[in-house]
């Protein structure tokens, strides 16, 4: 659904990324590791749009990202829940209705107060902070909205920037067991993280691939996990 | 039509989409008091332009009327002389036509004062020529000088003429004041340029978070443009209320010609500064909308 052919990425000054390709299938379960700083946010950025390849050709839905209008992109990211690694909300609306966001914007106001809405936020302990600013959220809290938001939509693709970074070991173990779950359902899932623990607790559950930056490009981590 | 349907569109819609812009205190309240002040200022523009348009029209057909010559001589030489200034006036340029006033004509003019069976065949009274002038005019000194020179006892009463020079005030004011409208125009324009950047500026964030969770441009920008367009509607609506009342309120002394105390609108003319809050909101919108799209571009 998501595809990077040959990508490759620079921000201006020596190439951050050369020759990644990756197909995020319907189905698809990805791990994408790396040191800090390797490129992991880059890429997804590039998966989600936010960034242009400055080499090779993704292609998003079929559809090559170039050649996307600016509303191309936002039916596009209606398809793909994100979870972006520092979080960002809507300081100013409670987080119930940032969690309804993706609803709101694509025409869908009415379902802040649905039966849906409210098993979301209880499934991801955050039932009893619906009506809380995301500014008075933990950093965890904030984890768990973000991942709330993003699969609201029920999205084909959920790309997932570090988000246990932030949760502790059972919280990561229900946000995996979501996951898979929703991967079952032939979702693609690629989730960034430094979490090794889990990655190993994943592939006691499902085939995931797991991917690794390694001198600015991708490889297949395999045995040492 | 498109424009108008672009208007539309933008203003209607979810009102709950505001929402995602956060409310802006202290900016907002610049923006309607700007929009309040620049209305104001365009009433009493759009005052001055209409009252100096009507001045300038009634002194023009004041001046487009006569002026007169007085012949005032011994009676023999009355005729003579009365002719000799016909024939000079006929060969002046700038004199259209001149016809000396018959006696009934001349006892008219002085009944009001005489009574009506003043015998003014026997009185000395000057003989009048009535001078209608072309719209470019006639030399006035010139003609004086022939005047002096072969009829010696008329007089060219121009009284009317020196009004030409606040015709031409008039005319002026009168363009100043549609040169004000529209510089006003464009400063709230400005203004409103700046204080939407201002805020696109400040919810930089707040776009980023819309475009990742897949809002459309167009949705983005309505939040902004709606917000503007009603504040600048308000302020302007506040701004032009007032200047209509401060307009209104300014003492009237009779229409005479006074330039200061004829200052203001009259009969169906109070109703073209109505036209102000919604052109300021035409404004609003356009100038919001085009920032709009502008900082939109800095996100993907
Ligand atoms: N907007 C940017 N402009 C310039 N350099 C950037 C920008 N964002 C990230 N980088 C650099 O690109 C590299 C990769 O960053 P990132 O993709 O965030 O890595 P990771 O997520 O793997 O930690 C880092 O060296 C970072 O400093
Ligand atoms: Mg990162």
């Amino acid at each position: 659904m998501i595809e990077l052919n040959d990508v490759g990425y620079s921000y201006g000054g020596d190439a951050l990324l050369t020759d990644v390709s990756l197909n995020l299938s319907p189905g698809s379960f990805h791990f994408l590791t790396g040191p800090s700083g390797a490129g992991k946010t880059t890429l997804l950025k590039l998966c989600y749009l936010e960034l242009q390849a400055t080499r090779g050709e993704v292609v998003a839905f079929g559809r090559p990202a170039r050649q996307l209008s600016r509303d191309g992109v936002a039916r596009m990211r209606r398809r793909v829940g994100i979870v972006h690694q520092d979080c960002r909300f809507l300081d100013h609306l409670p987080l119930v209705e940032n969690v309804a966001l993706p609803l709101s914007v694509s025409g869908q106001p009415d379902h802040a107060d649905s039966t849906e809405m409210r098993e979301l936020l209880a499934w991801v302990g955050l039932k009893h902070r619906a009506t809380a600013l995301p500014p008075e959220l933990s950093g965890g809290e904030r984890q768990r909205a973000a991942l709330a938001r993003a699969l609201i939509m029920s999205p084909d693709v959920i790309l997932a920037d570090e988000p246990t970074g932030n949760l502790d070991w059972e919280m990561s173990l229900r946000l995996l067991t979501l996951l898979v779950e929703l991967n079952r359902m032939g979702k693609a899932v690629l989730i960034a993280t430094h979490d090794l623990a889990l990655i190993r607790q994943a592939k006691t559950q499902l085939a995931a691939r797991v991917l690794r930056i390694r001198d600015r490009t991708l490889q297949v981590a395999g045995a040492e996990l | 039509m498109r424009p108008l349907r672009a208007f539309i569109s933008f203003l209607v819609g979810d009102p709950r989409a505001d929402r995602v812009v956060p409310p802006s205190g202290v900016a907002a309240h610049l923006t309607t008091f700007a929009a309040a002040a620049m209305a104001f200022l365009a009433v009493f523009a759009l005052a001055l332009s209409l009252s100096a348009g009507r001045l300038a029209e009634r002194w023009s057909s004041a001046l487009a009327q006569s002026s007169t010559v007085r012949i005032s001589a011994p009676d023999d030489q009355r005729a003579a002389q009365t002719q000799a200034v016909l024939d000079i006036l006929a060969e002046t340029p700038g004199v259209e036509s001149a016809r000396a006033l018959s006696d009934a004509e001349q006892r008219a003019l002085l009944a009001p004062w005489f009574g009506a069976d003043l015998p003014v065949e026997t009185l000395p009274i000057p003989q009048l020529i009535e001078v209608v002038e072309t719209q470019a005019g006639y030399d006035a000194e010139g003609l004086r000088l022939r005047l002096r020179a072969e009829a010696p006892g008329a007089i060219l009463d121009d009284h009317t003429r020196w009004r030409r020079p606040l015709v031409r005030a008039a005319d002026r004011l009168r363009s100043l004041g549609w040169t004000s409208i529209l510089l006003i125009t464009l400063t709230t324009g400005a203004m409103i340029t700046l204080a939407a950047n201002a805020a696109l500026a400040a919810n930089a964030q707040v776009i980023a978070v819309l475009r990742l969770v897949g809002a459309r441009d167009t949705y983005i920008a309505r939040a902004f443009v709606r917000r503007f367009t009603l504040r600048s509607l308000t302020g302007a609506a506040i701004g032009t209320a007032l200047g209509m009342l401060a307009v209104w309120a300014l003492p009237s002394a009779e229409t005479a010609s006074s330039f200061l105390t004829g200052l203001g609108f009259s009969g169906a003319s109070w109703l073209l500064p109505l036209t102000i809050p919604p052109l300021a909101a035409i404004v609003a919108f356009w100038a919001t909308r085009a920032a709009s799209f502008r900082a939109l571009k800095e996100v993907r």
